[in-house]
């Protein structure tokens, strides 16, 4: 199924404050469902604090305003939301793994009871998706950068939301990685229906995949499509000439 | 010796004993693996030392059973120190060892004004001496913490791994998160005349670390620290009671030995 185009997330003069520290302010950003937003800027520009403010981890001034086919409210409480942080609370030496981070996300059926043969079914079903079946039984604190991040595209797509927020990784993961990983959300982007909010490091991906770019420095700084976006003299700023289109 | 070991059993002190680690160790192996897996052992450590405060307070207000005031001040302590944790300031160790600091110095300025000496063996418990209605309560709180932990290990685990994406799936992550700093508070409490002030952090941390060297999986991870834990428990009662020496700290040696045993067991196995 492709996006219908008719969800749509308003974000309407968000601001967030910590500690007498203004980390966003006056941010307005309309996504709609089907198109993958970019959200770029600088080290330090609030990304990822976008993220937690919708995600209702930081307090934040504004309206955020989810609508569903033709203005309707997708559901009487608040949209489905599938996230993938950056990254986990999850060293090596944890034996915690990838089935126990996938049933503690997604079912009440206690993790340290004997396994279920259906749970297990669907999850390996589900994670084959994702290229990830064979990761199931593997410590999740011991997977490439790569791994983890499809296992954790897997679980935020279990069940599908309405709307997927990614923090992608500033380092770690290896440029086959990031293909691949790209690869997946290509093909979650055309064939589901959610809008996908995508905090990004890499220039090149943007440039190439997003439908709409967010340049953040504390406000929006300019919003567009890719090449409008980088002919910006805002971006230039944040990112140097010679990177740009 | 073999002798003696007949013996053992035929006491009813060590009967009561015996259900008291049969009781408490299999407690402290279920908080244990999210606390080592939560990185909480020094929160744990210090809640452990505001047990003095809290019988300081007791005794203070003249109760004879400073159990509820030891629970109240426990549960305070805990969420205060919770609070303070999610603030994720770098100096979260610093502010801990600091709480940690004044929940001993208090205890001890509220109990040297009628004499420290009978509260001596808060220190290093006595589970020789505990009471058919204590093993009650304990029976009772460990059907309490394996009911809440079917219901809710699930969210406790995923909030210990990332707190952002528990939120994400809804789970009430604050809520979570005080709740199980006020269960093992709660615990610590019911348990630390038993197992003594000094060696009941060790008797939390030690089983879940062992099990953390050798298991895959949190079905394993809980299983072996619980076997770890009663293993220590029976095996720490036993060689206490034939040496004739304190079973706490022997409780917590054997516990010690099963760590650097898997420890190396885990070496070996790359």
């Amino acid at each position: 199924m492709s996006g219908c185009g008719l969800h749509c997330l308003k974000m309407t003069d968000i601001g967030v404050t910590v500690g007498g520290r203004t980390l966003l302010e006056n941010i307005n950003i309309h996504a709609h469902c089907g198109e993958l937003t970019a959200i770029i800027g600088r080290n330090g520009a609030g990304k990822s604090t976008l993220l937690k403010a919708l995600l209702g981890e930081i307090h934040h001034g504004g309206k955020v305003e989810f609508s569903g086919h033709a203005g309707a409210p997708v559901r009487n409480k608040r949209p489905r939301i599938g996230y993938v942080p950056q990254s986990l609370s999850l060293d090596e030496s944890s034996p915690a793994t990838v089935y126990d981070l996938l049933v503690s996300l997604t079912s009440a059926y206690p993790v340290f009871l004997p396994r279920r043969r259906k749970l297990v079914q669907r999850l390996r079903a589900h994670l084959e998706r994702f290229n990830a079946d064979q990761l199931l039984d593997q410590p999740a604190g011991r997977l490439s950068g790569g791994e983890l991040q499809r296992v954790l595209l897997a679980a935020a797509t279990l069940p599908c939301p309405d709307l997927l927020l990614l923090d992608e990784p500033v380092s770690g993961v290896d440029r086959a990685g990031l293909q691949e990983f790209y690869g997946l959300l290509e093909e979650l982007r055309q064939r589901e229906d959610m809008v996908i909010l995508l905090v990004s490091h890499d220039l090149e991906y943007v440039r190439t995949h997003a439908d709409r770019v967010v340049l953040l420095d504390k406000t929006v700084e300019a919003v567009g499509s890719p090449e409008q976006v980088f002919a910006t003299e805002a971006f230039s700023r944040a990112f140097g000439q010679k990177e740009g289109v | 010796m073999l002798q003696a070991l007949g013996e053992m059993f035929t006491y009813d002190f060590m009967q009561r004993a015996l259900w008291g680690v049969l009781l408490i160790m299999p407690l402290f192996s279920l908080l244990g693996t999210l606390i080592v897996n939560r990185g909480m052992s020094f929160f744990s450590d210090a809640l452990g030392h505001s047990a003095l405060t809290g019988v300081g307070l007791g005794v203070l207000l003249g109760m004879t059973d400073q159990t509820p005031a030891m629970l109240l001040f426990a549960v305070v302590f805990a969420l205060l120190m919770n609070a303070i944790r999610r603030l994720r300031l770098s100096s979260t160790d610093t502010v801990i060892g600091v709480f940690s600091a004044c929940g001993v110095a208090l205890g001890l300025v509220l109990l040297s004004r009628t004499g420290f000496s009978g509260y001596q063996a808060l220190l290093i418990g006595d589970i020789l001496s505990i009471t058919n209605s204590q093993l009650w309560v304990l029976g009772g709180t460990l059907i309490a913490v394996v009911l809440l932990w079917l219901l809710c290990f699930n969210g406790f685990f995923a909030v210990s791994v990332s707190p952002s994406l528990a939120r994400s799936r809804s789970l009430p992550v604050r809520w979570l998160d005080d709740l199980f700093v006020a269960v093992v508070a709660i615990v610590v409490m019911l348990a630390i005349r038993w197992v003594g002030l000094l060696m009941i952090n060790a008797m939390l941390i030690l089983p879940a670390a062992a099990a953390r060297n050798v298991a895959r999986g949190m079905r394993g991870y809980t299983f072996l620290s619980l076997v770890f834990a009663l293993f220590s428990g029976l095996l720490g009662l036993t060689l206490s009671y034939l040496n004739g020496v304190a079973t706490g700290p022997t409780i917590v040696l054997v516990g010690a030995a099963v760590f650097f045993g898997t420890f190396l067991l885990n070496r070996k196995n790359g």
